[in-house]
């Protein structure tokens, strides 16, 4: 029977359930018959956006992903390299868009309680957070309030959690109102031999459920608030209900408990219970292990009475895993589990063929088929997951925008425009505790973050530094989504060899707008490619990632959003980075030739305009400059280093200044179009004075193109001709905006 | 040297390994102590570190003092034993009624992480016996509730007997009086809400931690 022609409530269930009816049909082909409301229940959310990729998939096989020092790429909870001395990092990134729009602070506290379940499933301890935010204008009071909530949400898992949040962006943007961007990032370390995989093996080992208990929260998550846009404040206000509530403690037991189980050994494998709760868990498990499992409902602990085998099944209840587990261990794993105060309960069973079978009993009498309430192929809820190949077209006007260049608008006043666009994140970054296991050597707040490279069980320092950067910019990729996110990938890199460190692996978060729309799937495979160009050229496999949709509101996508976190090392980190510094006296070199455009740049949406055509991105300039500065930090031949991107030269010389307290005086900065140029590639180096013919002798033996700005010296931001604003206010500018802005706000939590 | 600091775990406490390798960085030995056990074992120290002990659920410190392992600490402590409570340890610290006053919500109620100067007050305490009054520490701070009060006449009597160990020099959370530290009336129990052990290394951008837990161990050397 087809769905397509039947309107009757089976038909109906699925609708409201987010299924379309070729998808219903799809389901009734696999399982030979009509699904019950339990198997639909469970198919709705593995098939939907967020779990299953369908719109995306078929654009994400173009990353490159292989590298000789990655252990585990995309597919698994999260991506795993290789840093030496026996240590693995294991990193991942997520977005937590939807629920932090409806109900911000635990939306995205959830979020980071979600993604370190990804870490520590993988056996690594979580050692760092890094959260990119950008959310709507700061003059609008509800973007405001979801900011605060947002930050207040971090700030109240991460700390609480004992896990330190050493970096991320914060964005205010007219595209983000009604729908911020809450991304999340985690990494951890471990042991090699500790690395293990989400998958059941072995027919008769057991299923133990850890942690919380299982509520109605979250029933749905995936599939009614990630996979749609916003409409209206009311129906927004309805899906409030779906986003679940967390609870650090809980987290920070189950890390301890769930590392102490994989140190003994006693786990086979083990995975989280995210987005679609047990109905994933169980059939992620069992597909990736080509067994099936025997699943008893009734043993599942719950909170509320009543519940229904399907609320059960899907419910998003955090602070959850899943373990799979020889019979022989299960004492000494409930003894762990004890010690730490988390609940263990024997839910299910592994078991022959390929079969995920839901039983309405508590598994303590014995299986009988009577008590069968769902049977379905475990595979079936991914492998068979719908794959679309989604029509895409670019915007048919595009030759036209194209056309329109910022540079024809008028110069106006520069030394206010600078001063319109310099933020100091502090008030965000200090909510954070960023400090933690006593690794963080450059804290939020500069191009990257650098921690010590500690042994995960020895504790022994390596010698060694990890960087950590995430970037994005939705005003290039606006109006080029493909070389925008090259030229997002370039700035990464440029952000890490700022601090000494060499680029390693890279994973995205592409928050993009309704894929149902073609321009705006056109943008995710621009984007896609722009971005693979670039980990092509860098030799950066990409180990992971994650894909938002829908991201509208009031049937306006989001300007596309491809965010990266880039992970590289310090191969000798004996001092701290010179970091976005001056020293008075000190002369400021540009490395890397300046493209004069201004379209897509910070300066051009200050005035509205959007369009226009991006400059190409010289990669080999730009890993040639990148190499450069690497060097010139890693010798400590600067005092201090600051990559150009957003706001051109003309920021980043305001933000070392502002840093520092030491004003600048510069000339050969030929009009506002140089000055606020973001032209890929550029890096700023403040070099004492004596060294300077020095480092202009490096860069010209590597072909880097360099031009002496000035000098790091007064108390005033000059530009011979273009700017001169005294030291004070652009400070002040910086440090007051968002405390004037949100500092006065309600306080959430 | 050879001193060996115990170090109080208790589920939801994350600062235990920090505290661990700092002291090891000067030579002690760390050694976790378990919320569970009523026996401290050989110790010549014990440090309360600071994370959220039982998730700072009711309030901070508010369940942890009834752990068996303070009913242990205050017996060490009551024997003169040197006692630190950093952070969530000086909550607990005071909760449990070893130090006096309460750490209430940040003025600005706001979470604050990042650098603090604190001026030292006293040096007749364990963990100021190696540095000079007057000095000027940068050691960070990391904490929700470090606001700290007492009662007009506890704070006389603090003051009275010496026994503010370091203030604030721009006091970051509405403490009263600037307090960022106290001791016990027998000087070898303290709290205060800074991290010394976060201002250990040079890659950390300070070392002005060190000077108090080098104190902290002279003082474990004489037991």
């Amino acid at each position: 029977m087809s769905a397509t022609s039947d309107d009757s409530s089976d038909a109906a269930v699925h609708r409201a359930l987010g299924l379309t009816d070729e998808e219903f049909d799809d389901i009734v082909e696999i399982l030979g018959r009509e699904p019950n409301h339990l198997e639909l229940a469970m198919y709705s959310v593995m098939w939907s956006e967020h779990c299953s990729y369908k719109s995306s998939r078929v654009h994400l096989k173009r990353f490159p992903t292989e590298a000789p020092w990655v252990m585990v790429g995309p597919g698994e909870n999260a991506g795993v390299v290789d840093v030496g001395d026996g240590i693995a990092l294991a990193m991942r990134i997520e977005s937590h868009n939807h629920p932090s729009a409806i109900e911000p602070y635990q939306g995205a506290a959830t979020g980071i309680g979600g993604i370190l379940r990804d870490i520590f499933t993988m056996g690594a301890r979580p050692i760092a957070l890094m959260d990119p935010l950008r959310f709507g204008p700061l003059d609008d009071a509800r973007s405001r309030w979801i900011a605060e909530g947002v930050v207040s949400g971090v700030s109240g898992y991460g700390n609480s959690v004992g896990v330190p949040t050493i970096g991320g962006e914060v964005v205010f943007d007219e595209t983000y109102q009604d729908n911020p961007l809450v991304n999340v990032f985690c990494a951890g370390v471990l042991p090699h031999d500790r690395l293990v995989l989400g998958q059941a093996s072995g027919v008769g080992n057991l299923a133990v459920l850890l942690g919380s208990t299982t509520g109605r929260d979250g029933i749905g998550g995936v599939s009614v608030l990630a996979s749609a846009g916003f409409s209206d404040d009311e129906s927004d206000a309805a899906k409030r209900p779906s986003v679940q509530v967390g609870d650090p403690y809980e987290e920070k037991r189950l890390i301890e408990a769930c590392l102490a189980l994989l140190d003994a050994g006693y786990v086979v494998g083990i995975q989280d219970l995210g987005g679609a709760g047990l109905a994933c868990a169980t059939s992620e498990t069992a597909s990736r292990g080509g067994v099936g499992m025997d699943v008893y409902v009734r043993a599942v602990p719950q909170r509320e009475e009543g519940m229904e085998p399907f609320e059960i099944m899907t419910s998003e209840s955090q602070e959850r895993m899943l373990a799979i587990v020889e019979p022989a261990n299960l004492d000494d794993v409930l003894a762990i589990c004890r010690r730490w105060e988390v609940l263990a309960t024997v839910i299910g069973t592994v078991t022959e063929g390929g079969a995920l079978r839901l039983l309405d009993c508590d598994g303590s009498e014995s299986a009988s088929d009577d008590r069968v309430v769902g049977e379905l192929p475990a595979a079936s809820l991914h492998e068979s997951a719908p794959l679309y190949h989604r029509p895409l077209a670019a915007p048919a006007d595009l030759s036209e925008r194209r056309a329109r260049s910022a540079n024809a608008l008028d110069a106006g006043d520069c030394g206010a425009d600078l001063l319109a666009m310099l933020c100091d994140t502090t008030w965000v970054s200090s909510q954070y505790d960023h400090q933690l296991f006593l690794n963080t050597v450059e804290a939020p707040g500069g191009d990257a973050a650098v921690l010590r490279l500690k042994h995960p069980v020895t504790g022994a320092d390596t010698g060694r530094g990890l960087a950590f950067t995430s970037d994005g910019n939705h005003r290039w990729c606006a109006v080029d989504p493909r070389t925008g996110a090259l030229a997002t990938v370039v700035e990464s890199v440029m952000n890490l060899a700022t601090v000494g460190a060499r680029p390693v692996a890279l994973v995205n978060c592409l928050n993009f707008g309704n894929p149902e729309h073609p321009e705006v799937m056109w943008q995710l495979s621009e984007a896609i490619d722009g971005m693979s160009e670039g980990c092509r050229f860098f030799g950066l496999p990409v180990i992971g990632g994650n894909v938002s949709l829908y991201n509208e509101s009031r049937g306006s996508n989001i300007d596309p959003t491809p965010v990266v976190a880039t992970l590289g090392i310090i191969d000798r980190l004996d001092s701290r980075p010179p970091g976005v510094r001056l020293v008075e006296g000190g002369r400021l070199l540009l490395l890397g030739a300046t493209v004069p455009e201004l379209s897509g740049s910070l300066w051009a949406r200050n005035r509205g305009h959007r369009e226009g055509t991006l400059p190409a991105v010289d990669l080999v300039a730009a890993a040639d400059v990148a190499e450069l500065v690497r060097t010139l930090v890693v010798e400590g031949l600067v005092d201090g280093a600051h990559d150009v991107s957003s706001g051109g030269i003309g920021l980043a010389l305001a933000e070392m200044a502002v840093r520092s307290g030491v004003g600048v005086n510069c000339a050969r900065i030929a009009d506002h179009i140089e000055l606020f140029a973001e032209s890929a590639g550029r890096a700023i180096v403040c070099v004492p004075a004596d060294r300077t013919q020095d480092v202009i002798g490096r860069a010209e033996a590597a072909g880097v193109a360099v031009t002496q700005l000035g000098a790091a010296m007064g108390d005033r931001i000059a530009v011979k001709g273009l700017l001169d604003v005294p030291l004070v206010d652009a400070t002040d500018q910086w440090r007051d905006r968002l405390p004037v802005a949100l500092g006065s706000g309600t306080v959430q939590g | 040297m050879g001193a060996t600091v115990g170090v109080v775990l208790f589920p939801g406490s994350n600062c235990e390994m920090d505290v661990v390798e700092a002291v090891e960085r000067l030579g002690a030995t760390g050694k976790l102590l378990w919320h569970d056990d009523s026996n401290l074992g050989d110790v010549d120290a014990v440090v309360v570190p600071g994370g959220f002990a039982h998730g700072d659920y009711l309030r901070p410190g508010a369940i942890a003092r009834f752990s068996p392992v303070m009913g242990a600490v205050a017996t060490f402590a009551q024997d003169g034993g040197p006692v630190v409570g950093i952070c969530n340890g000086f909550q607990v610290l005071t909760e449990a009624h070893l130090l006096p006053g309460a750490l209430q919500k940040n003025a600005g109620l706001k979470f604050r992480c990042g650098p603090s100067r604190l001026r030292v007050e006293t040096t007749d305490s364990v963990l100021t016996s190696a540095a000079s009054i007057g000095d000027v520490l940068e050691i960070p701070i990391n904490h929700f509730e470090g606001n700290y009060t007492c009662s007009a006449e506890t704070l006389a009597e603090l003051r009275a007997e010496d026994r503010v160990v370091v203030r604030y020099v721009d006091n970051p959370n509405g403490s009263v009086d600037d307090i960022a530290g106290v001791c016990s009336a027998g000087r070898n129990v303290v709290g205060l809400m800074p991290h010394p052990e976060r201002a250990s290394h040079e890659l950390l951008g300070s070392t002005d931690g060190v000077v108090m837990l080098r104190s902290l161990l002279a003082a474990a050397g004489l037991r």
